[in-house]
């Protein structure tokens, strides 16, 4: 068990420093005008301060200077936002995006799971085909029209909640519900689709003919194996909802994380750029980290095969 | 009992198509996705000229209605009654249908610019589809196939990419190579843009596919037939293009029709960005995400949003179960008789 957790971690490590130095690279090859801010252009010697200031003139010296800040958490200054430090605005919107994430992520599964599960045992019933399709449409909607749905249902049509906005626990609800719909979606398919394989099993034939009930064959024999693909699935989702969606927080008006992922690649702004992306993959990483905790610790023959 | 192996390959043909056949959805889909394309192709004469006619008379910004209210004089200049005459009675016809789904802000009939919008989306979603199967497909294989401490270093590296956030990915790669292909396809700053679009959602879509090639082909590596191939003395091309290929397509084109509704809803989220298909150029994600802004929740333009999301609904819904019903087709195991 020790020496499985430890071989993850240091490929953890590798993981890491390898998407730092690919993100840095991408950052420095492509063209961008940081320092331009609207259509007026600044004069040479401005520019060329402005980029030393930054750093921004001697590629290796940026490198390892950030490189060094990072490992403090200090992810120095952003070349945008010109009186915050990369670290202020992290700090400031993730909070706000961990907060509508993880509710909603765990929305998803009470949802998702138990959907799966009913759609799986009453298969080709109508229950199971109009389950299926309302998750395909739950799919194969964008983000900004369900969003935008919901809005005008709860905030015009019936105003039982604020437009947009955050402080209050009224500005909660819409932004994770809207946040968790595709993750019910494929939370739900990933649910049916194992079940399916698990119920066809011999594991279950057995437990059937030594008569355990219909409901605890469902609920706990056949869930407990097929959750483990739901689990390898929910790691990077929780990462992805954490860090935050720039839909989700441009149609609520929500000061999250996911505007700047967009706002920093569009800005050509390389500290935000690298900070977004280094707390994104510490994040996906770490959680993936736990997933594979869970893992062995659900599934033994994990371990066994070590 | 023995039967010739060509027996049972046309047996297993058949048995799949037999499959596909006998599941309503998945037949259901493929016959509403072909009417989907035979039309938005068959009308592509009228509505490349139509989709950009433009209109500011009042009576043309309309809420939709079957019969037409909008006389060719409502666009005045903007569109030619001499042009129409090329085949009058068809384009008559197609003239009835422009009120159907009403007009947008700048009075342009919202039917005439959601067939072509959906072609597009289609040929984004494809052409990105397309490119993530070969990459993908090629590099896993080729993982599979080299082995060893090169399989090692390609999937480690699938791995870090896995680790970076797509949206931003797509980004940088959209803004790395605009300039360069824009002034390559100098001119041609439409195709360019489009061929920029494609390359980025399609370079970051690769990874799973190529995870999951590589599985199949080392479990294939193992099998009998292979091995036999190979102490005859074939070639690792030959291996590949004989035995590995034919017996991973089935895989990669379930795969393909999954992918292509991804794209499409990528390129959408792009659109929404402002940084997709550029106006006047329709694609249902554009479509789509200038209707969420034209539709303040106080004025109800609500055909605006409604029809093309209708429209990207029905299509990605038909390829989620076209997918689905060649996976079961494909693969009987999946399609089983379960216990309970």
């Amino acid at each position: 068990m020790i020496r499985h957790l430890t071989r993850r971690l240091t490929w953890a490590m590798v993981t890491l420093i390898a998407v730092y130095v690919i993100t840095f690279f991408m950052v420095v090859m492509v063209p961008g005008q940081p320092f331009q801010q609207s259509d007026r252009n600044m004069p040479i010697e401005v520019e060329r301060a402005l980029r030393a200031q930054y750093s921004m003139d001697n590629n290796w010296l940026y490198f390892w200077e950030f490189l060094g800040g990072a490992v403090k958490l200090d992810f120095g200054p952003s070349f945008t936002y010109n009186d915050w430090t990369c670290t202020q605005i992290v700090a400031h919107a993730l909070p706000i995006s961990a907060t509508i994430g993880i509710l909603a992520i765990l929305f998803a599964v009470l949802v998702g799971v138990p959907l799966g599960v009913i759609s799986a045992s009453r298969r080709n019933t109508w229950l199971d085909v109009s389950i299926v399709s309302g998750v395909l449409i739950g799919i194969s909607l964008p983000t900004f029209v369900t969003g935008a749905a919901l809005l005008a249902v709860f905030t015009v049509a019936w105003p039982i909640l604020p437009i947009g906005g955050w402080g209050t626990l009224q500005h909660l609800p819409l932004p994770v519900i809207t946040l968790s719909l595709p993750f019910i979606a494929y939370i739900c398919r990933l649910t049916r689709m194992a079940m399916l394989d698990a119920l066809s099993s011999d594991y279950i034939r057995t437990a059937i003919a030594k008569g355990v009930s219909p409901h605890d064959v469902l609920w706990t024999h056949a869930l407990k194996v097929a959750f483990l693909p739901v689990l390898s699935y929910v790691g990077p989702a929780t990462a992805q909802a954490v860090t935050g969606s720039f839909v989700v927080e441009k149609v609520f008006g929500v000061p999250g994380m996911g505007q700047h992922f967009v706002n920093a690649a569009l800005n050509a702004d390389a500290g935000l750029i690298m900070s977004t992306v280094l707390v994104f993959s510490v994040s996906l990483i770490s959680l993936n980290f736990v997933i594979d905790v869970l893992y062995a610790w659900l599934d033994p023959r994990i371990i066994m095969a070590y | 009992m023995q039967s010739g192996a060509a027996d049972n390959l046309v047996h297993t043909r058949q048995s799949r198509w037999s499959r596909f056949r006998a599941n309503r959805l998945a037949m259901v889909s493929l016959f509403v996705f072909a009417s989907v394309l035979l039309i938005v192709l068959t009308t592509l004469p009228w509505t490349t000229r139509w989709y950009n006619i433009q209109s500011l008379d009042s009576a043309v910004r309309a809420a939709p209605m079957i019969s037409p209210v909008v006389t060719f004089e409502a666009y005045g200049v903007a569109l030619n009654p001499s042009e129409v005459s090329g085949w009058p009675k068809l384009s008559r016809l197609m003239w009835q249908t422009t009120s159907w789904m009403g007009h947008d802000d700048l009075g342009r009939s919202l039917f005439h610019r959601i067939l072509p919008a959906t072609l597009l989306s289609l040929i984004i979603g494809g052409c990105a589809a397309f490119i993530a199967v070969v990459v993908g497909s090629t590099w896993g294989a080729a993982a599979a196939l080299l082995g060893g401490r090169a399989d090692a270093v390609m999937m480690r590296m699938v791995d870090v990419l896995y680790s970076l956030p797509y949206i931003l990915m797509v980004i940088l790669m959209k803004v790395a190579i605009t300039r360069p292909l824009t002034s390559l396809l100098d001119g041609h700053a439409m195709l360019a843009q489009l061929i920029i679009l494609i390359v980025a959602i399609g370079g970051v879509s690769w990874l799973t596919l190529a995870r999951v090639v590589r599985g199949q082909v080392l479990s294939l590596r193992t099998q009998p037939f292979v091995e036999a191939a190979r102490a005859n003395g074939a070639g690792v091309f030959y291996l590949l293009r004989r035995h590995i290929l034919p017996n991973v397509a089935g895989p990669i084109v379930i795969y393909a029709t999954l992918v292509i509704p991804q794209a499409i809803l990528q390129e959408s989220f792009l659109s929404f960005l402002g940084i997709g298909v550029q106006q006047p150029i329709p694609s249902l994600g554009r479509l789509a995400a200038d209707g969420v802004e034209a539709v303040n929740a106080f004025v109800g333009f609500w055909w605006l949003i409604a029809y093309p999301c209708g429209a990207l609904v029905v299509t990605l819904i038909a390829l989620n179960f076209i997918g689905d019903g060649l996976r079961d087709a494909i693969d009987p195991k999946s399609a089983q008789e379960t216990l309970l």
